[in-house]
C-alpha cells in the first residue's frame, strides 16, 4: 500500500492545470503527477506513490550513503586481517557472524 | 534499475548485519512502524540474518491492516447501491468485511474499480456525470498528497458526483500510543521512511526526548533497513536517544511542504479507531469543513453500520509486539491470507500475513 518506488522523469506536461509527467520506472513508463515537486526537471529521479511524486532523490546524499556503505566495508576487512594476524586463536565460528 | 539495485548487495548487507551484531551487547526490541518496511524485512529475511539480542517488532504501519471493519462495511454498503461506482486501490478488494468483501460485490454486480492513483477517480467522475463516483481514500501521511489533490481539483472543476469515504492515519500518534501501552518492549523505533519524505522528519524529536526512545528514519532496501537498525543499536548501546535520518537523499527535515500546505487545506485531525488497535485520539485526518460536500459520509446514509472483531483475533497482541504471529493459535488455521480474521492478516504488509507468506511458522 505504502509502496513508493524511484523512477526517472522522461517529460513534464500540463493536464487540466495540473503538472504532469511521464516516468520510467526500469523500462515501465508511467503518468505521474509532479504537482508537488515543482523544481524537478526531466532526467531526475523521484520516488513515487500512487501516481504521485512526493520527492525528488538527492543525488550527492545517495551518494553518500553508499559511500558509507563502502568504508563499512573496508574498516570491516582491515578489522578482519588484524584479527588473522594477531589473534590465530580466535574460533572461526563467531556466534555473531550471520547465517549464510 | 538505479536507486534500488544498489541497496540490495548481499555481501554489504552481511556486512552491516556483522556490524549490528558488534554493536550489541545486550538484548533490544526495534519496532519498525511501516508495514512496506515489515514486508521487506521478512521477505529478505533481515531479522534472520540479525544477531540474536535484535529483535523485530512489527508495528501498526499498514494502512489496509488497520482500518476499521466498520469502515469496510460502509464502503461495501456504498458498492451495493445501484448508482455509485466505488473505486479503490486494488489491496483494498480482498479485504473482508463482516459478510462479504468488494470482489463479492463486484461478483453480484456492484461496480467495483481499482485505480492506480485517485486521480484516477477524478477522471472517472468526470466522464460519468450519471454516476456517483465514490473513492476509498485510506492510508498514511504517505498517501495524504494524493488524496487531497484529488478532492481539491474536483472541487475545483465543481464535480457534484465525485466523494470520498476517508480513512486517513498518521504514524506519530500511534508511536505514542505504542509507548504508553501497558506492558510496552518497544526500546526505539524505525520511522517510516516515505511517510517523512512528505511530512518531514520535525515531528519525532519532541517523541524521542518525552521517551526516551532513538527514532531513526529509515528506507525500505535491504541495505536501507540495516543502516536504519544499526544506527538505532548504536543509539541504544550509547544510551542516546535522538532523531537521525538513514534515509537522506529522499527525506529532509522539513519534507515536501507543497503537499504539507495541500493537505493542510484539505484535511483535519479527527479522533482515529484503528484496527486491532482502537480509538487513538487525533491520529487521522478526515476532510475538512469546507470540503465537506465530498465527504462520502455525509452523502450517503451510513449511519448505523457496526462491526465486531473476530473473538480469536489477537493481531492487538501482535501489533504491541507482546506474541509473535505464529503464536496466536488461530495463526494458519482459523486465520489465513484467504479467510484473515483480523487486521494483521489482512494485507501482505501486515506482520502475520508476512510470516505466513514466508513459511514462518
Amino acid at each position: 500500500m505504502c509502496l513508493a518506488v524511484p523512477g526517472q522523469v522522461e517529460s513534464i506536461r500540463d493536464e487540466h492545470g495540473i503538472r504532469m509527467g511521464r516516468v520510467n520506472f526500469g523500462g515501465v513508463v508511467k503518468d505521474v503527477c509532479l504537482a508537488y515537486l515543482p523544481e524537478i526537471a526531466v532526467g531526475d529521479y523521484a520516488i513515487v506513490h500512487v501516481g504521485f511524486a512526493i520527492s525528488k532523490i538527492d543525488e550527492a546524499s545517495a551518494q553518500e550513503t553508499l559511500r558509507t556503505f563502502a568504508e563499512l566495508g573496508i574498516l570491516e576487512e582491515e578489522l578482519a586481517e588484524l584479527r588473522e594476524s594477531d589473534e590465530p586463536a580466535r574460533p572461526a565460528a563467531d556466534k555473531k557472524e550471520p547465517a549464510p | 534499475m538505479k536507486h534500488l539495485a544498489e541497496y540490495r548487495d548481499a555481501d554489504t548487507a552481511r556486512r552491516l548485519a556483522a556490524e549490528i551484531g558488534r554493536l550489541a551487547t545486550r538484548p533490544w526490541a526495534i519496532m519498525e512502524v511501516c508495514g512496506g518496511q515489515t514486508h521487506s524485512i521478512i521477505r529478505n529475511g533481515i531479522d534472520q540474518i540479525l544477531p540474536p539480542e535484535i529483535e523485530m517488532i512489527h508495528g501498526p504501519g499498514c494502512p489496509v491492516c488497520v482500518t476499521p471493519l466498520e469502515t469496510i462495511d460502509k464502503a461495501l454498503a456504498i458498492a451495493r447501491r445501484p448508482e455509485t461506482i466505488l473505486c479503490s486501490f486494488g489491496d483494498m478488494l480482498r479485504v473482508p468485511g463482516s459478510r462479504e468483501d468488494l470482489f463479492a460485490v463486484k461478483a453480484a454486480g456492484g461496480d467495483v474499480r481499482v485505480v492506480y492513483s485517485p486521480l484516477d477517480a477524478v477522471t472517472l467522475a468526470r466522464s460519468r456525470p450519471d454516476r456517483e463516483v465514490v473513492f476509498l481514500a485510506i492510508g498514511f501521511e504517505t498517501t495524504a498528497p494524493a488524496n487531497a489533490m484529488a478532492v481539491q481539483l474536483a472541487a475545483r472543476e465543481g464535480l457534484a458526483n465525485f466523494s470520498m469515504l476517508v480513512s486517513h492515519v498518521l504514524v506519530p500518534p500511534a508511536i505514542r500510543a505504542i509507548m504508553m501501552s501497558p506492558g510496552n518492549r518497544v526500546n526505539a523505533f524505525l520511522a517510516a521512511g516515505h511517510v517523512c519524505s512528505v511530512m518531514g522528519t520535525w515531528q519525532y524529536p519532541p517523541l524521542a526526548e518525552e521517551f526516551g526512545v532513538p527514532i531513526v528514519v529509515t528506507g525500505f532496501e535491504p541495505l536501507d533497513l540495516l543502516e536504519g537498525i544499526r544506527r538505532t543499536v548504536a543509539q541504544l548501546e550509547r544510551g542516546r536517544h535522538e532523531l537521525e535520518n538513514a534515509y537522506p537523499r529522499v527525506v529532509s527535515e522539513r519534507g515536501n511542504e507543497a503537499a504539507q500546505a495541500v493537505i493542510a487545506e484539505v484535511f483535519a485531525p479527527v479522533d482515529r479507531a484503528w484496527r486491532g488497535i482502537g480509538v487513538i485520539p487525533a491520529s487521522g485526518w478526515r476532510l475538512a469543513d469546507a470540503y465537506a460536500d465530498f465527504d462520502a459520509e455525509r452523502r450517503f446514509d451510513l449511519a448505523g453500520i457496526t462491526a465486531e472483531e473476530s473473538p480469536l483475533c489477537q493481531s492487538g497482541e501482535v501489533l504491541k509486539g507482546a506474541i509473535k504471529p505464529s503464536q496466536c493459535p488461530a495463526f494458519g488455521k482459523e486465520c489465513t491470507p484467504r479467510t484473515p480474521l483480523g487486521a494483521t492478516m489482512v494485507s501482505s504488509e501486515g506482520a502475520c500475513a508476512a510470516y505466513y507468506n514466508a513459511g514462518r511458522t
